[in-house]
């Protein structure tokens, strides 16, 4: 069985921080053998949310904000494949918030992998609910007035099992973040900080570059408070690497038949199954 | 023999409980029930009421005029004498006596004995079972069904003291029974589950939520996962999740949370992706009257969705109706990969109407998955061009080498963005093309009455029970009615109504809403002219006495 995934030409602006994702993902994906038709990836819209056209995984390029309710439909349908909801900071904080805060709740076995870089770029430069306050944008003239998401936070407190932070800018690390979300039994939120060379002359490459580091060998991932303290953490510093990660149910395994029969799919559907039901009728 | 029993009283004092007990009771006696439920927005208090009809021939609509009041509270009395017939009965709690000539009953002192004010509707129950000569054998059997434990023993008790408290005046022949009693909700989510739906996701809006509650409760055993998502938008999202993967999914709501659904509705248009959306409507705008009735959705429903793209839409006509067009719209939407809405109505989804029980044989699954497809080229295309529009599917992890891509933008056969003049005109052509194959499918209006008749009435959905009844009564009176009943309804069948409505002297559409707008329909795809309309939008069903009545003054002038 092949585990190559072909890659097709972009549409994307050179040294835009997507490439670096979809070659980390790209090798992710083929580090843990997973075939590419067992493969999907669910998006939004944007500029991120274009990956399946440029990735030959199974793909669901849907709705602006859209990408989680398809993905948890999708994994529940057929736990066998492996599924990955992929889009950027607008799409997943702004547009699909409550989808986000919901989906956390769930814990459905998925990765979400969210390209950050605190724009929007589709649409040309417009403050992106991870904007820092007071940046000016080609929409906010005098600058953002509202203060930013904090994603990792965020899901941390709605009680999301796998929390972490990367870096367009270190593939390496990247590819392990990546490796460990997708193996992660439950929901996995993975923020991937990436500049976006056109339209945000703040959070630059060199911007990140200074600013990130990794958490140290010795940090507890286990330990909610020291990731929460690391998830407010962005100002000079900013952590990158797994800031929390513990063991929790997934909901797919709140359905027996889920847990222990075949997927979903996979039923055969008889409709003189249903005909007991009539007998309360009577 | 044909009579009605109005029960009526505030919420939460247990009116459902006598009906329950009586339209099941009187069921099993072998006699055809209508019940007719009629709720304010209220978990306790205000004013509600109920219906039952029983006859021991079919009945399909409630009657204006009732035989008995069961007045749980004096309101009811002044709600609905005007409703009582001449020699009728009213029936009333000797708390609320009045100096009249209604039969007192000292139903709550009964309760007060027994220790529980709660058996007061089972009391009610035992007395009007009684005067209508219901076996006690039957009724024991209801009860049992209806309570448990030491709440059973409470009501056996209370069911007997009833029934000491009146005379049989009318006696109801006990006659074998072979009928289901069952709503339009229950028979929906019945044929959904027939049909193999897998997934059902949706947020709670009365009146769809009973297809939610319906399918919850039967979710562990028939294997159904039933997600109630954070709102409407996630809904229809995530059931095109579930179909795109490949189970039979499903989501449902009013008018406010199908409004959420459109941009979905749009998606799964682009997509190509099967799914069933049910709008359950209830009067509007916005939050409206929620728990009444209207069939204001119609112009709504059909054009939902930004963008031009095939979808169907049926409007359910009685329970029957919804059971099998409910099953037949999981094949509908799969064989043409598009999305299909059932229209169904508040009054649809609660009454209950006896009938004959569902053939579940008759239920067909057609699901066009192509699991062998080798293709044409060597990267698969989910949206390749076909003569026929339809594009054969494979399911993403199904087959080796294969991945399935599909896309809301314009996008060529692999299923990738492609904004080409070519492509979008032939994607365009593609999509669209599906509603040749999807015409053919169409299934004429139901015709009722009078073969050729001079008076043609037009409706849809829901009001099929009562233009039965009233063509049924007119044609009796010699009449040349008849009446077109629409079912399928998007793409809107013309041949029926062509051939009926050139010969008749008139069309006469009767819709629950206010602006007529089957009748624009109807104008707009045959160029046939209307000449009456009888339109009611107060929240209210119609019923067959009403349609006389209203016809009457327009036949008079």
């Amino acid at each position: 069985m092949t585990c190559e995934y072909n890659l097709y030409d972009p549409s994307w602006c050179p040294g835009c921080g997507n490439y670096m994702i979809r070659k980390a993902l790209k090798q992710a994906l083929e580090e843990l053998e997973i075939p590419p038709h067992m493969a999907v990836i669910v998006t939004g819209i944007g500029q991120a949310a274009k990956m399946p056209h440029y990735i030959g995984a199974n793909g669901f390029n849907g709705l602006h904000g859209r990408a989680l309710p398809p993905a948890i439909g999708i994994k529940l349908s057929n736990k066998e494949l492996t599924v990955i909801a992929e889009s950027g900071d607008g799409d997943t904080y702004g547009e699909g918030g409550n989808h986000f805060i919901h989906t956390i709740r769930r814990n459905v076995n998925i990765a979400h992998f969210v390209h950050d870089n605190q724009i929007y770029g589709l649409t040309k430069g417009q403050g992106s609910p991870t904007t820092a306050m007071g940046q000016v944008t080609t929409l906010q003239f005098d600058g953002v007035k509202v203060e930013p998401v904090k994603p990792l936070a965020l899901s941390l407190t709605m009680g999301a099992g796998f929390v972490a932070r990367g870096f367009s800018g270190d593939i390496p690390q990247l590819v392990e973040l990546m490796k460990e979300a997708i193996q992660y039994k439950g929901y996995a939120h993975l923020d991937i900080f990436q500049p976006c060379v056109v339209w945000n002359k703040v959070n630059t490459f060199q911007w990140y570059k200074d600013r990130v580091y990794k958490l140290p060998d010795d940090y507890d991932y286990t330990d909610f408070n020291a990731a929460y303290e690391k998830s407010l953490e962005f100002g000079d510093k900013i952590p990158t690497g797994i800031l929390y990660k513990v063991e929790k149910e997934i909901y797919e395994d709140r359905f027996q038949f889920i847990k222990e029969g075949p997927p979903l799919v996979d039923a055969v559907l008889n409709p003189m199954d249903a005909e007991k039901l009539m007998k309360d009728f009577y | 023999m044909d009579y009605t029993i109005l029960i009526g009283g505030a919420a939460g004092q247990g009116i459902e409980t006598v009906v329950l007990l009586l339209e099941k009771t009187i069921k099993r006696s072998g006699y055809h029930v209508f019940t007719y439920k009629n709720y304010m927005s209220m978990v306790r208090g205000g004013h509600n009421f109920m219906q039952v009809r029983f006859s021991d021939k079919p009945v399909t609509t409630y009657s204006t005029k009732v035989d008995m009041i069961f007045a749980m509270t004096a309101e009811t009395v002044d709600f609905h004498m005007g409703n009582l017939k001449e020699g009728g009965l009213v029936v009333l709690d000797e708390e609320y006596h009045r100096d009249r000539d209604f039969m007192h009953l000292p139903l709550q002192k009964i309760a007060k004995e027994i220790g529980n004010q709660k058996v007061v509707p089972t009391i009610g129950f035992g007395a009007i079972g009684k005067y209508f000569g219901l076996d006690p054998e039957v009724a024991m059997d209801t009860l049992e069904e209806a309570f448990k434990d030491k709440v059973l023993q409470l009501n056996i008790e209370a069911f007997k003291k009833g029934y000491e408290l009146t005379q049989t005046e009318i006696e109801l022949e006990k006659k074998r029974d072979d009928k289901i009693i069952i709503n339009g909700n229950q028979a929906l989510a019945l044929g959904a589950i027939a049909a193999g739906v897998k997934y059902y996701c949706g947020y709670p809006m009365t009146p769809s939520t009973s297809v939610m509650s319906y399918i919850s409760a039967k979710s562990k055993e028939m294997g159904i996962v039933v997600d109630q998502i954070e709102d409407e938008v996630g809904a229809l999202n995530m059931a095109l999740g579930a179909s795109y993967a490949g189970t039979r999914a499903m989501t449902g709501s009013s008018g406010g949370g199908f409004s959420l659904m459109t941009e979905a509705l749009s998606l799964s248009g682009i997509l190509e992706q099967p799914v069933v959306v049910v709008n359950a409507q209830r009067p509007g705008p916005a939050t409206g009257l929620s728990t009444r009735t209207e069939q204001a959705d119609l112009r709504f429903v059909i054009h939902a969705g930004h963008g031009e793209f095939p979808k169907m839409v049926i409007a359910l006509r009685n329970p029957e109706d919804a059971f099998y067009q409910t099953a037949r719209a999981f094949n509908l939407a799969e064989k043409y990969q598009i999305p299909v809405i059932i229209m169904t109505e508040e009054y649809l989804t609660d009454y209950m109407m006896t009938m004959n029980p569902f053939d579940f044989s008759k239920v067909e699954i057609v699901r066009n998955v192509e699991a062998n497809y080798e293709g044409t080229s060597e990267r698969y295309k989910r949206y390749e061009y076909t003569e026929t529009g339809v594009s054969p599917r494979i399911l993403p992890g199904k087959k080796e080498g294969v991945e399935v891509l599909v896309d809301s933008h314009e996008h060529n056969e692999y299923g990738n963005i492609d904004e080409s003049i070519e492509t979008r005109n032939s994607m365009m052509k593609k999509r669209m093309q599906k509603l040749e194959g999807l015409k053919k499918e169409l299934m004429e209006p139901d015709q009722i009455g009078a073969e050729n008749p001079e008076i043609l009435l037009v409706g849809f959905g829901a009001t099929h029970g009562a233009l039965l009844d009233a063509v049924t009564r007119l044609n009796d009176d010699g009449l040349s009615v008849g009446a077109l009943v629409y079912g399928d309804i998007w793409p809107f069948p013309t041949d029926m109504i062509n051939k009926l409505g050139r010969d008749a002297k008139k069309i006469i559409t009767v819709e629950q809403n206010m602006t007529g707008q089957l009748e624009s329909l109807i104008l707009e795809k045959t160029r046939l002219e209307i000449s009456h309309r009888i339109l009611k939008y107060d929240g209210r069903a119609i019923n067959g006495d009403e349609i006389i009545s209203n016809l009457k003054s327009i036949l008079e002038g």
